[in-house]
């Protein structure tokens, strides 16, 4: 297993020193290649889990238990390895293309940095990695659009900026927090598919986190369901949505526009690209 | 194009002139700003000179310009060296949270107990009247303002997701800092360096009518306000002038500052 995760428990501290478990007890395993769908509404604790991941977890929060990845516990690396470890196998798509961009920089130099600092690529060999990989994530006249600012682009170009800053070292591991909950339906379904075609081409294994069963249904092969920081379901996507085993997916089911559960009942099941 | 705010024309013509003057006081004058000329003693303007003259028959022209080059210098050197300190502090406890935001955050409200004139006093008596007194004066009295600003623009711009993908580039907080949070407190820290120089000149005024500032005979608005004193009513000229400069340059720099924010802060924009 490349991730396995082991009885991840996450508290918050506040300031007079209470602490409040957000997440009781996750368990999870994700293999190379394989796409784990996290799914459940707000304050379930799928971007705290997802966080824990990749240890940017604030510093009023403490997580214990065990977080395995290619045989390293991430819960007791130290910080200066988990910065070599971050970004270069684990890449990070945020749910927010505004805010997850810096507005005072080129898209191209965003892109740029984490090649010079992780593979110590020179200014030039940087840039034209970032050509590609925007042409990569398919934005229109990448050549210009490198020198553009955050501010001069559309919310899913701004979004597909992310994706190629996350894809850029060729991480093992991409974890997504709802990365197209700020887009519009039509951009959605845009960034699901290059998403998709990503994880298939480079063989990358994906932690999809969102609330919306259809952005799920559509490319994970495995959901977990969680609800107030526990499990409630864990299997294959198919069998999940099929035949919900637990009352809270049948809610979160039934929760979704008539129409959108008929076009899951339909699309979902077939694979990524029905 | 973008349409220049009034504020900011306004401000930016007086600070021109502010800067431009005190500049052209250190190649030319009118007159020599220290010669003392007995038989012009205080004449009125267009008598002796554009502004008349003073007690001793000083140019009160020349003076003026003079004087501005003291004043700016010492405002804009304190400003500059206090921003600075101020700043490093401000991020620095943005980034690293814990014992170091505790103890700036006591310090800066320590610092903000004391008004300048009141330091400078106390410098004063420690290091003696002059430019580097006031300097350090206004200076540290500079440092928790720029130190507040600093720190909570900054705290905005850690919390962006921005800011975690830069951490999973591989940057530690120094370089973070550098490299994204800086850029995007600039327009911030700018507006305020603008407005703060407008204080600093006030400060610098204050300091020298009450003869803590830079010495004899270096022209300085403040002493000239202070030894205009006893002519208010003989010779209104001599109190009026160095009086205006003073409003003026921090009208000036004020506006400057507002006009500023308003050409950054994207929020005011659209409202306008």
């Amino acid at each position: 297993m490349m991730l396995s995760i082991r009885d991840l428990r996450v508290s918050f501290e506040d300031s007079s020193g209470d602490s409040t478990e957000v997440v009781h007890g996750i368990n999870l395993d994700l293999a190379r290649g394989e796409s784990l769908g996290i799914v459940g509404e707000s304050g379930s604790g799928k971007s705290v889990l997802s966080l824990a991941t990749i240890g940017l977890l604030p510093g009023t929060a403490r997580a214990s238990g065990q977080i395995m990845f290619e045989g390293q516990d991430l819960l007791t690396l130290p910080e200066k390895q988990m910065c070599g470890l971050r970004g270069r196998k684990i890449g990070m798509i945020f749910q927010e293309p505004m805010s997850a961009l810096n507005p005072a920089m080129t898209v191209g130099a965003q892109i740029a940095e984490g090649l010079r600092l992780h593979k110590g690529m020179s200014q030039s060999d940087a840039k034209t990695e970032a050509l590609r990989l925007l042409e990569m994530v398919q934005i229109p006249q990448a050549t210009q659009r490198i020198n553009s600012y955050p501010h001069e682009m559309s919310g899913g170009q701004r979004q597909r900026v992310g994706i190629a800053i996350a894809i850029a070292l060729k991480p093992d591991l991409l974890i997504a927090d709802e990365p197209t909950t700020a887009l519009d339906v039509t951009v959605q379904a845009e960034i699901l598919d290059i998403l998709d075609d990503l994880v298939t081409d480079l063989g990358i294994s994906l932690i999809l986190i969102s609330h919306d069963l259809g952005v799920i249904a559509r490319i994970s092969d495995r959901t977990l369901v969680m609800y107030k920081g526990d499990e409630m379901e864990h299997g294959d996507t198919e069998r999940v949505l099929r035949s919900p085993q637990h009352d809270y997916t049948r809610k979160l089911l039934d929760a979704m526009p008539s129409r959108a559960r008929k076009s899951l009942d339909q699309t979902g099941m077939e694979g990524p690209h029905a | 194009m973008k349409r220049i705010p009034l504020n900011l024309w306004l401000g930016g013509l007086i600070s021109t002139l502010l800067v431009g003057s005190a500049v052209l006081s250190r190649f030319w004058t009118p007159e020599d700003p220290i010669k003392m000329n007995i038989l012009n003693r205080l004449k009125g303007p267009g008598d002796a000179g554009l502004l008349g003259a003073d007690q001793i028959g000083r140019d009160v022209f020349s003076m003026i310009m003079a004087g501005g080059w003291t004043s700016l210098g010492i405002a804009l050197t304190a400003t500059i060296i206090g921003g600075s300190i101020g700043t490093l502090i401000g991020v620095t406890a943005a980034a690293k949270s814990g014992i170091f935001e505790k103890a700036s955050g006591w310090i800066n409200s320590v610092l903000f107990a004391f008004p300048p004139i009141l330091s400078a006093i106390l410098l004063g008596a420690l290091l003696g009247p002059g430019g580097l007194t006031s300097i350090i004066a206004i200076g540290v009295f500079m440092i928790p303002v720029f130190t507040r600003i600093s720190r909570g623009a900054a705290m905005q711009i850690w919390s962006r997701d921005y800011i975690k993908a830069a951490k999973m580039a591989g940057k530690g907080q120094a370089l973070i800092t550098i490299e994204h949070v800086l850029p995007n407190i600039s327009a911030q820290l700018l507006v305020q360096f603008a407005i703060q120089t407008g204080l600093g000149i006030l400060a610098e005024a204050g300091l020298s009518f009450l003869g803590m500032g830079i010495a004899p005979p270096t022209p300085s608005w403040g002493r000239m306000l202070a030894d205009a004193q006893t002519y208010i009513s003989t010779a209104p000229h001599l109190v009026l002038a160095p009086g205006i400069a003073i409003a003026l340059a921090v009208l000036g720099l004020n506006l400057l500052g507002d006009g500023l924010r308003d050409l950054t802060d994207p929020r005011r924009k659209q409202a306008s």
